[in-house]
């Protein structure tokens, strides 16, 4: 039937067509910062989900644009993925990392496709948290040696008879279950899984009275919303955390820096500059993320208002040359 | 697995007494045992261990050999770039047209495929997307969407067709499908993104995987389900193998192949959110956003877009359908000039509307006075409930976990390995068979080996309490709504909602409710799983022919009779797939349940996610989740009273 032949020659055709294309193989490497688009490139900016990282990134961002005329493209990917992204040529900058000694050694040692930039001027502080309303009723609560004799408060279906301490993110960096071993404390760790999920229990926790032990850390926009205490655990000492299981002290601080991809850092030009000169405090980034959650704002409208505000800290970051 | 009937799944027929003494023998030796071992080789958790090693040195491997091994030139490189280019097409074309012209098109599309009145739900559905103030990401979502259901079913369907008359096809694809189906995405995110880069084309490659296996196993259940009698009478009078697919098989298994491509769609439209942590553009990044903010009602806004585009896309394939069907019956006549004028006319209008809307401002961007967002609503509400119904809430989780999921976790985390897996033995080997049984055992053994017990034991305590609540669910409402056309209407779109919202809108109440904890994780399996279940059983029941009905109620029988002596058995296929979806989607939800306090397996996958050392946990993990199903699969497929292989040999054809 005619009707058929042809369409067996159309797909025949087709299928030839393809082959040909097929045979010159394709490479995943697309090019790095400077391409087409805007007046002067495009600078790729992974954003990974937490406020604090988007408040840095909405700032950076609109100054990159409207002071520089760059193009800033902005991708949506957890840690680990962004990491990635330096290698295959679809990242240029992590402007808040923290920690990932893992990775860093993947990447900007063995690997040799990122470099670090220097720090943001934010300290993380990561920490063992109550809501502030506890310290009213047990105001020896806050000494890690009086944990114990409060286990009952803490305990939940979850936790099997023990106080429950209630983790977070697996990607940040955790010491509890050493913690809760090595000074012997009679709780249990729970996985809660997201930082949603940390800070809505924690924000429900001072909001509705209920007791709860919990990761948390600095910056963070939700001690805008609801009032924290940290716990004190045995004091930081160097070294005291080289050996992951028999970890007995306090979280140390975090400085939070910024990782850049290598192609980024050698062709990156006037956007690179501003990236490395980049650097707040945590007020100024916390200022940024509460108008971002409390406020309402978009990222770019309160990185705008931030930017108006502190013409005097910004104008040390544009590159002169 | 032989092709002669009588040899397969061969039992242990004894009669009467003593039947029941064997059992009761066989549950008091279990109890010995499990009292005398207790605690001991329960084989505990340890994040060294060698699997783990194993898989984060195959990703290493990947790693290394992206740009240079001729696998990845030749092969995945070009399937990214097609997959690439459809997208890139679909999502110029439909943002070129602006919110006026895409309204349009859908309109006059709808019209004349499926009539007036979804053609009105179509044109509201997308206005609410722009009224939402959510029209760009809409569109993106939509066209990611279409691109992985066009190949889902490009694909599918014909694998559906080919295990629907092909036994042996079938028994192949059946565990590839339940690796595809119950592996989480999670598990496999990372190193996708590794390979097929980040974006769109991994997203919707990603999303391919998760809604496949629906398209084949439906179709196929279609195909299969063509009455034994028509196939046979086809062939005597001389069809050869293409005629009797294309003139008899398709037609008559249409009802259900549209369901296929009805689930197809909503598979697809629930991995919108896990696409955007790989940077798939549309209304997961929304989510996500109003994730990291904790603002419900910023993420219900999204998850109501969502909803909304998998409602009209269903009715519009549903109703198309019908609609065919209904024609082919009537046979040709008078309306075709008419339909030839309305499919003109809406031509002209829609092509219209698409000129004005590419080429203006106005019609491309839809006007911000229109804008309204359901954020500060659903906020307060949320927020209400959250004080208010705590106390209740609290109350039914810490009972249902003292009663139920605590004795049950503590017995299958303290019992010895070996005994488990020789009960589950017994257990498959008394209700599905020696092949089954043997898989099952053999799955579970694999999770030992695997360093995965202690995660595994408490992943399956959660599964088998959300598995029984979902069944029990699904199977009284699906029969609800078949014997109620009325109300079957009514709950549609509530399964629509249940199925497609996504999870991360309703987990954050959910959290505050119930705590981080196991209940939570259940809660949102049952909301998940329960619709595809009911709409199975549903699909099931109906599909009972009326002729059997009618001379059931002929010869006297009741209501009650007619459900249970006639309707469930003859529905049995259908609810076999019922089950089995039901666990596999309850699985799929394992993970979610890691982000909200479930622990275990389900947090296990995430940590891979989230750390570049967990890698190989994280596949582990995966790996066990779909072990877990395979043998939960196996133990159930007999429930029936006979096994899967049986019923394929019956069915030969």
């Amino acid at each position: 039937m005619k009707g058929s032949t042809r369409a067996r020659l159309v797909a025949g055709m087709a299928a030839l067509g393809l082959l040909l294309a097929a045979c010159s193989g394709a490479k995943t490497e697309t090019t790095g910062g400077g391409s087409a688009g805007g007046t002067k490139g495009t600078v790729k900016i992974a954003i990974n989900p937490w406020v604090g990282y988007e408040a840095n990134a909405a700032v950076v961002g609109y100054l990159l644009e409207k002071e520089l005329g760059y193009t800033v493209e902005k991708k949506n990917l957890k840690e680990e993925v962004s990491w990635q992204g330096f290698e295959t040529g679809e990242v240029d900058v992590i402007i808040e990392n923290w920690g990932h000694d893992d990775l860093k050694k993947t990447y900007i040692q063995d690997k040799k496709v990122a470099v670090d930039v220097g720090p943001t001027g934010n300290d993380g502080i990561i920490g063992w948290y109550i809501p502030s309303w506890m310290t009213e009723q047990y105001p020896d609560i806050t000494k890690w040696e009086n944990l114990n004799k409060y286990a009952n408060l803490f305990k939940t279906s979850e936790s099997g008879g023990k106080g429950q301490f209630l983790a977070g993110d697996p990607s940040f960096v955790t010491n509890d279950e050493a913690l809760v071993k090595n000074l012997k404390l009679n709780y249990k760790v729970v996985y809660s899984g997201s930082e949603a999920a940390i800070i809505k229990a924690a924000v429900q926790a001072q909001k509705q009275r209920k007791p709860l032990l919990f990761y948390f850390y600095e910056p963070q926009w939700a001690h805008a919303q609801a009032k924290f205490t940290r716990i004190e655990l045995p004091a930081y000492k160097s070294g005291c955390d080289a050996d992951p299981k028999k970890v007995a002290c306090d979280y140390p601080p975090y400085v939070l820096d910024k990782i850049a991809s290598k192609k980024f850092a050698d062709t990156g030009g006037k956007a690179y500059q501003l990236i490395k000169n980049f650097k707040w405090t945590n007020q100024d980034q916390n200022e940024v993320s509460n108008a971002m959650t409390n406020d309402k704002l978009s990222a770019d409208q309160a990185a705008k208002k931030w930017v108006d505000a502190h013409k005097d800290v910004w104008q040390a970051w544009i590159p002169t040359s | 697995m032989t092709a002669v009937p009588v040899a397969v799944g061969r039992r242990f027929a004894w009669s009467g007494w003593r039947r029941v003494a064997a059992v009761a023998a066989a549950v008091l030796a279990v109890a010995v045992a499990y009292v005398a071992f207790r605690g001991q080789f329960v084989l505990p958790h340890s994040d060294e261990g060698g699997t783990f090693r194993f898989f984060n040195t195959v990703r290493n491997w990947v790693d290394d050999n992206r740009n240079s091994s001729p696998v990845f030139l030749f092969f995945v490189n070009q399937i990214r770039l097609g997959v690439s280019v459809l997208f890139d097409t679909l999502q110029t074309v439909l943002q070129g047209m602006g919110w006026l012209g895409v309204t349009a098109a859908v309109g006059a599309l709808a019209l004349v495929l499926a009539g007036w009145r979804i053609a009105l739900l179509a044109v509201a559905g997308f206005l609410a997307f722009g009224i939402l103030g959510l029209w760009q990401e809409s569109i993106d979502t939509l066209a990611l969407t279409l691109t992985a259901v066009l190949l889902s079913l490009a694909i599918g369907v014909p694998l559906g067709i080919l295990a629907g008359r092909s036994a042996r096809f079938r028994r192949l694809i059946t565990p590839v499908l339940d690796v595809m189906q119950i592996m989480p995405t999670f598990a496999y995110l990372a190193p996708m993104a590794l390979i097929f880069l980040i974006g769109a084309p991994a997203a919707a490659i990603a999303t391919l995987i998760y809604a496949i296996p629906p398209a084949i196993r439906i179709t196929a259940l279609g195909i299969r389900e063509v009455p034994h009698a028509s196939v046979e009478a086809a062939t005597s009078m001389g069809s050869t193998r293409w005629q009797l697919l294309r003139k008899v098989q398709l037609p008559m298994a249409k009802r259900t192949i549209v369901l296929a491509v009805n689930q197809t769609i909503m598979m697809a439209l629930s991995m919108v959110v896990i696409t955007a942590l790989i940077d798939a553009p549309g209304l997961g990044e929304n989510i996500i956003q109003a994730l990291e903010r904790v603002n419900v009602g910023n993420a219900f806004d999204a998850g109501l877009a969502i909803v909304i585009m998998a409602i009209v896309l269903d009715r519009l394939t549903v109703r198309a359908s019908q609609r065919v069907e209904l024609r082919e019956r009537a046979g040709r006549g008078s309306s075709v000039t008419r339909r030839r004028l309305l499919l003109v006319g809406a031509t002209a209008v829609a092509a219209l509307a698409v000129a004005v809307g590419a080429a203006t401002p106005q019609g491309r961007d839809f006007p911000e006075s229109w804008f309204f967002s359901f954020a500060q609503p659903v906020n307060t509400v949320v927020e209400w409930v959250e004080t208010n119904l705590f106390a209740v809430t609290d109350g039914v989780k810490n009972a249902l976990t003292s009663w139920l999921l605590n004795p049950l976790q503590e017995v299958l985390t303290t019992a010895p390995w070996w005994l488990v897996v020789v009960v589950v033995f017994g257990l498959g080997l008394r209700v599905s068979g020696l092949g089954p049984a043997l898989t099952a055992a053999g799955c579970l053994a694999a999770v030992a080996a695997l360093g995965l017990w202690q995660h595994g034991m408490e992943t399956l305590t959660t599964v088998l309490v959300a598995g029984v609540l979902t069944l029990a669910i699904g199977i009284v409402l699906g029969v609800v709504a078949a014997r109620s056309p009325r109300y079957a209407a009514i709950q549609r779109p509530f399964l629509d909602a249940a199925q497609t919202m996504p999870s991360f809108v309703y987990l954050l109440p959910a959290v505050a409710l119930f705590s981080a904890t196991r209940f939570t994780a259940i809660v949102a399996s049952v909301i998940y799983a329960a619709p595809p279940v009911i709409r199975l059983v549903e699909d099931g029941i109906r599909g009972v022919p009326p002729t059997v009905v009618e001379a059931a109620t002929a010869a006297g029988s009741t209501k009650r009779q007619l459900l249970w002596k006639v309707q469930l058995p003859m529905a049995r296929p259908a609810l076999l797939l019922a089950a089995n979806q039901g666990i596999v989607m309850v699985l799929a939800m394992v993970v979610v349940g890691g982000l909200v306090g479930a622990g275990a397996l389900g947090y296990d996958v995430v940590a891979g996610f989230a750390q570049r050392e967990d890698f190989g946990k994280g596949l582990a993990a995966g790996i066990a989740i779909v072990l877990l199903g395979v043998m939960l699969d196996r133990i159930t497929q007999g429930a029936g009273g006979r096994s899967a292989a049986e019923q394929a040999a019956r069915h030969t054809g």
